[in-house]
């Protein structure tokens, strides 16, 4: 790896240990300037001068929006196809408990920029295009300044763009995403063709969420074996973590992926309540009880054998003052409310199943949990899109931790003191 | 070595294809089809391609098995 390294120095050193990221957060009100930006990190090295994916390649940098895909393979693979790149930045974000692409859209929109330009240069793309929320102005605000800033002379020949994608949990999926820049409907497609193969006016396209590519841009300017330097030697680097719930300072956090979930809730200030359980990996992800949660590391390798996911990292407290089994049911509400409504499976699958674990929290005494954990079995797979199969892991994972609840609900009794999950209505 | 698929975004439930591949396809209670992911070979196999040919959608899909 030394020469890949010695090709990637910048005449400004890496940040030692951590915040890596986050180091470049200068105001807590506003947005990275471009000076600011380039005093904590310096400019880009020439695309020339690096092989952007062979050094992303050593990096082992994996998918940082939830699916952990090896960044190096997605670039290969666009690479491969006929026809002129296109970059698509994902800072969409529709997972209501997520706030860390947010965070960096807003703070450091530069890094993003850096890492969707460095990215398109290594591809031969001529545009870049950043994704964001309608609903996030301020993201918008932070991009549109940023582009401005950066003028014509900083990313030669990639033309940067910011477009405001419609609210919603699935409208960031990246078929749904390319299917909304094409057409203006941002509803996941049927694959193949995946975005790689097909994708924003017919070319190739990378579509990377935000904080992959900002990881990318520091990548290219400090090598791999700096970014080795934390995490672990298969899920190397250092991740940006979304925390809620019973602690004591709710936010965003970069954290060495393999941190004990421990330590992270040490860094939001610790626990502010009893704790029943955690939520982690977002509404996809899978609850963890607490005893299994406190032996638990912000690992795949770690978490999968816990029958869990780190996903994109969202992680919510569950007090003993909220109830599991009402928790859930409301975000089933939420997921099935939140489908595109395409697939036959997922429009009457996921409603089935939202409604059956809303009789439970309502307390009706009717026993439905075979037929229900059927309905969860039959749906995964059943869709265009994961949507479906992820609302069925999360499902799952709540009827397995709050048995003993459910169990209460049927006999007529819950200890609900109060609501955790934020479950934004759905428009439809 | 072909496979069955159903493209869900293009599928509404018309059932013919349960009625057609019976020994690979059943219905869900909403009438939308649930696929035995398993390659089709042999009369399987011939009964599937008139399955997808009978599907007033076209979602029905015989594609080669990427596994093999």
């Amino acid at each position: 790896m030394t020469a890949i390294r010695a090709m990637s120095a910048a005449e400004i050193a890496g940040p030692p240990g951590l915040p890596r990221l986050l180091a470049g957060v200068t105001s807590a009100d506003a947005p990275a300037t471009l000076d600011e930006h380039l005093s904590v990190y310096g400019l880009l090295p020439s695309p020339s001068a690096v092989d952007l994916t062979v050094l992303v390649e050593a990096s082992g940098l994996l998918g940082r929006g939830g699916a952990g895909f090896p960044t190096a393979t997605k670039l290969r693979a666009v690479a491969a196809r006929r026809g002129r790149p296109i970059v698509v930045a994902n800072g969409t974000e529709g997972e209501p408990i997520s706030g860390k692409d947010k965070v960096l859209v807003r703070y450091l929109p530069h890094l993003v920029l850096d890492g969707a330009a460095a990215a398109a240069q290594a591809l031969g793309a001529r545009e870049a295009i950043v994704a964001v929320s309608r609903t996030d102005r301020e993201g918008l605000d932070a991009l549109s300044a940023a582009i401005a800033e950066r003028g014509a002379g900083l990313d030669k020949r990639v033309r940067l763009r910011a477009v405001a994608v419609p609210d919603g949990f699935v409208a960031g999926e990246e078929t749904a995403l390319v299917q909304f820049l094409n057409r203006g409907v941002a509803k996941p497609t049927f694959t193949p063709p995946l975005p790689f193969e097909r994708g924003v006016g017919k070319a190739p396209t990378l579509v990377q969420n935000v904080e992959t590519l900002a990881q990318l841009a520091l990548i290219a300017r400090f090598g791999s074996d700096w970014f080795r330097e934390v995490g672990t030697a298969d899920e190397p680097g250092s991740a940006l973590v979304t925390i809620s719930g019973a602690v004591a300072e709710p936010g965003v956090y970069e954290v060495a992926l393999g941190t004990p979930l421990r330590e992270l809730v040490a860094l939001a200030g610790g626990v502010t309540e009893h704790v029943r359980a955690f939520l982690v990996g977002g509404f996809f992800g899978s609850w963890l009880g607490e005893r299994e949660a406190a032996e638990a590391s912000l690992l795949e390798a770690d978490l999968r054998p816990r029958g869990a996911k780190l996903g994109a990292r969202a992680i919510v407290v569950l007090p003993t003052s909220a109830c599991g089994i009402c928790e859930s049911a409301r975000a089933m509400r939420y997921l099935a409310d939140s489908s595109a409504a395409q697939c036959g499976p997922c429009i009457y699958g996921l409603d089935a199943i939202a409604r059956s674990f809303e009789r439970l929290s309502a307390r009706q005494r009717l026993d439905e949990r075979k037929q229900l954990t059927r309905w969860i079995q039959q749906v995964r797979g059943r869709g265009a899109c994961s949507h479906p199969d992820g609302a069925a892991g999360f499902a799952t994972s709540a009827l397995r931790v709050f048995a003993h609840e459910a169990e209460q609900h049927l006999q007529g009794r819950c200890e609900a003191k109060r609501q955790v999950l934020p479950t934004p209505a759905v428009a439809r | 070595m072909k496979r069955v698929r159903v493209n869900p975004i293009a599928c509404e439930g018309h059932g013919l294809c349960a009625e057609l591949l019976p020994e690979r396809i059943e219905l869900d209670e909403w009438g939308f089809p649930i696929v035995d992911p398993e390659p089709v070979t042999g009369e399987a196999a011939r009964h599937a391609a008139r399955a997808v040919e009978a599907c007033p959608t076209l979602a029905l899909l015989l594609e080669a098995d990427i596994r093999t």
